[in-house]
This record gives C-alpha cells, structure tokens and sequence, in this order.
C-alpha cells in the first residue's frame, strides 16, 4: 500500500513538472499579486512593510487555489480515476497521497519563493523568517482544504473558478491567523506562538479532514 | 471461482437501463454482453468493478478472497484508456503495476506481448488510437487479476492487435480467469456465455 501511495505522488510530481502549469504559475502569479500592491498604496515604504505580511499571504492564498480544480478533473476526464478506484487502497489515502504531491509542486515554490517577495515588500528580516515560516506551515491546509474543492469540481468541465470560490471562505481562518503570528512576531508585546500553534493545529485537522470529505465526494459524484 | 450478480438494476440519470439481471460466470469462462447503444453495456461493466453502485441487486466473486471486493480482482479496461499522455510507455505500465500490484510479466514482457516494445521509451501522447489501446491492454498483463472486466477492447485494433487479444484472453481463461467482455465485435474466444442487454430491460 504504501508502494502505491508513492507511486501516486511520484507520478503526479512528475506530471506537474513536465506538463508545467504547476508551480512555476503560481510562483509567478504571486510575484504578480505582490508587485502590484505598490502600485496601487503609493510609494510609501513603511506602510508597505507593515501591510508587507498580509500582501504575502493574500498573494500565497490566491496562488494556491489555481490549479487545485485539475487534481482530480485531469485523471476524471483519461479514466486514470477508475484504476485508482479498483485498488485495494482507501480512496482517503490516495486523496492525501495526491494533496501532497499537490503541495509539493504548488505550495513549496511559494514558501520558496515568499522571502525573495518580502524583499520587494521592504520587510525586515525577522518579519521575513516569520511570513516564510507561517507560510510552510499553513499552505498545506490551504491544499488540503482545497482538495475538498478539487473533488466537488470533478464533473464539471469549467470548474476552476467554482472550486476557488466554494474554497476561499474556508480558508479565512488561516489567512488570519499567518498574518496575525507574522505581524506579532515583529510587534514586541503580541505573542507570536499562539496564533502559529493555531495555523499548525488548521494545517493538521485539514490533511485529516480534507481527504476524508474530498473521498466522500468523489464516491458521490463518480457517476 | 464464480462471478454472479443477482438481481442487478441500473439506474442512470433517473432513467432504468436494465433490473433483475442475473448471471452467473465460472472459472475459465467469458462472458459476452452485447446489445443496441445505450443498453447500459458499460454501466454494467462499471457495476461490476464497483464503479458505479447498483439501484438494485448483489455482485459477489465466490470461492475467492472474502477480504476483497471484486473490483480490487478485477481489471478495468474501459472507454478511456488511463492514460498519461506526459508520461513515457514504460512510465505508464509501470504506474499502474505499482498501483495494481506487480506478480505478472515484467514491464518489457508485457509491451512486447502486444507489440509495444519499440515504444517504451516514447511519450504516450504520440500513440496512435491503436496502440494506446494495446498499452491499456498491457495492464492486463503485468498484475494477475482472476477478473478482467473489458468494454470494447477490440477498438481500434488492427487485425494483428486482435489475433493478440484473442490469444491473451484464450490464455487467461485456460488459466482459469474470468471476463466479461462488452462488445459488438465477433471475438475468437471459446466457452462463451452471451447476455443481450435490451433498450430498457433484458431483450
């Protein structure tokens, strides 16, 4: 079982590095999302670098929902669903197999790349490591989470903008909880553990949860 | 080992394909369904390997593992062929080992038993119709499954890709396989039960 759950990642890993379209788009798209921020506030730096966290992760968050509608649509559509299906592995496993293979190839570029933006954003060092580090451990909720999406939208032909709008709501929680650990990390009286412990907390029920409820819904829609 | 459905009913789109299907497949038999476009050949073929649940009826493979349910002893070729096009041949026949358990041919056995062998090391988007027909036939091959559940395998074959079908099939049965095979073509096998799926129930 656990030769298979391998395979499942390897594979989907390997896709998404040869068809492109994966990573290297969001990493771009968010490199997008952050640069026009000073266009739109003005050329005034200490407001940037206050709002610097937040723009990081309102970028990283819209980052991760592109692409998260092919993780089940793409094997729905060339039958490859079907041969995961007669499997003796649970259809939850292979759903987390595939949410991490997922993360892998969307969400760790952005974690990657979010100092090299903070930069951009005039950040100071220690409000980089602690946006970086809220980021690596909150983008696998947003993944997880999104996995739920990913299967609701697998019948759908044009599902993309559907699953980040039915995704989004859900992970508000997470978006508020990084910037609240980013910006106290800098601000000296606001603890900045709490609101970390909570994100790892979101990112640990969601790889649970999102696999069971993203199995659920492709028994259901698997017509 | 025995492959019986009892009482089976299909229910697609709030519309009836087939009820109170029966059947019963032995070891070393093939069981044929034909029947008009939209007799439910390829929903029947999906109930079978738990694809799709029944509205009605019971699927059980006896005398085999109790453990497993029969779409984890069965393959499943159907319309499309679960195919990665970014992958290479080999890549794709090995994935679906890793998934389907290895204990059959070697990858280089099995595409060289339908004729691929050249072909391991190209990307499956430059297949033909043809030969991503025989690399999903392949699978077949590299993971011993009692059941092979086929839905047209014979499209797209040429004459040559047929004859290998045939040959496969007459081995897997004689080994005392089971299949069963919806098709509108005349395929060379022996010992042969036909069911003909009507328009709305059994004709």
């Amino acid at each position: 079982m656990i030769a298979a759950l391998r395979a499942v990642l390897a594979r989907d890993v390997t896709l998404a590095f040869r068809v492109g379209g994966g990573g290297g788009i969001g990493v771009v798209f968010f490199l997008a999302v952050v640069t026009i921020v000073p266009f739109a506030v003005g050329p005034d730096l200490p407001l940037i670098a206050r709002i610097g966290p937040a723009v990081l992760w309102i970028g990283a968050l819209l980052a991760s929902l592109l692409g998260l509608d092919r993780i089940f649509a793409a094997d729905h559509e060339d039958g490859s669903l079907d041969l995961l299906l007669i499997t003796p592995i649970p259809l939850e496993a292979i759903a987390a197999a595939k949410g991490v293979a997922h993360w892998i190839t969307t969400g760790l570029p952005l974690v990657v790349a979010a100092p090299l933006l903070g930069l951009l954003l005039g950040l100071e060092p220690q409000a980089l490591a602690a946006a970086t580090a809220t980021l690596l451990v909150g983008t696998p909720a947003l993944t997880f989470l999104g996995l739920i999406g990913a299967a609701l939208g697998v019948a759908m032909p044009r599902g993309g903008l559907l699953v980040a709008v039915l995704i989004l709501p859900l992970t508000i929680p997470i978006l508020i909880f990084g910037v609240a650990a980013t910006t106290a990390a800098v601000t000296d009286p606001l603890p900045f553990g709490t609101p970390f412990k909570l994100i790892a907390a979101l990112s640990l029920a969601s790889f649970v949860l999102g696999p069971i409820a993203a199995a659920a819904a492709l028994r259901q829609l698997r017509d | 080992m025995r492959l019986v459905a009892e009482d089976l009913a299909c229910v697609r789109g709030g519309r009836s394909l087939f009820a109170g299907l029966g059947f019963a497949v032995h070891a070393g038999e093939a069981l044929i369904v034909t029947g008009p476009n939209g007799a439910g050949k390829s929903s029947l073929l999906r109930l079978l390997a738990g694809l799709l649940p029944p509205a009605a009826g019971r699927i059980a493979l006896e005398d085999g593992d109790p453990e497993r349910s029969v779409g984890t002893a069965a393959h499943f070729v159907g319309h499309l062929d679960a195919l990665k096009g970014a992958l290479t041949v080999a890549e794709n026949l090995g994935f679906a080992r890793a998934l389907l358990g290895a204990g059959g041919m070697e990858i280089e056995a099995a595409l060289a038993a339908l004729g691929l062998e050249r072909l391991a090391e190209f990307s499956a988007r430059m297949l033909s119709a043809g030969q991503r027909r025989r690399l999903a036939l392949a699978r077949l091959l590299i993971s011993p499954r009692p059941l092979w559940l086929l839905d047209e395998p014979a499209t797209a074959l040429d004459a040559d890709g047929q004859e290998t079908l045939a040959r496969l099939m007459a081995q897997h049965l004689s080994g005392g396989g089971l299949a069963v095979i919806a098709t509108h073509a005349a395929l060379k096998i022996e010992r042969v039960v036909e069911i003909r799926l009507g328009v709305g129930g059994i004709a």
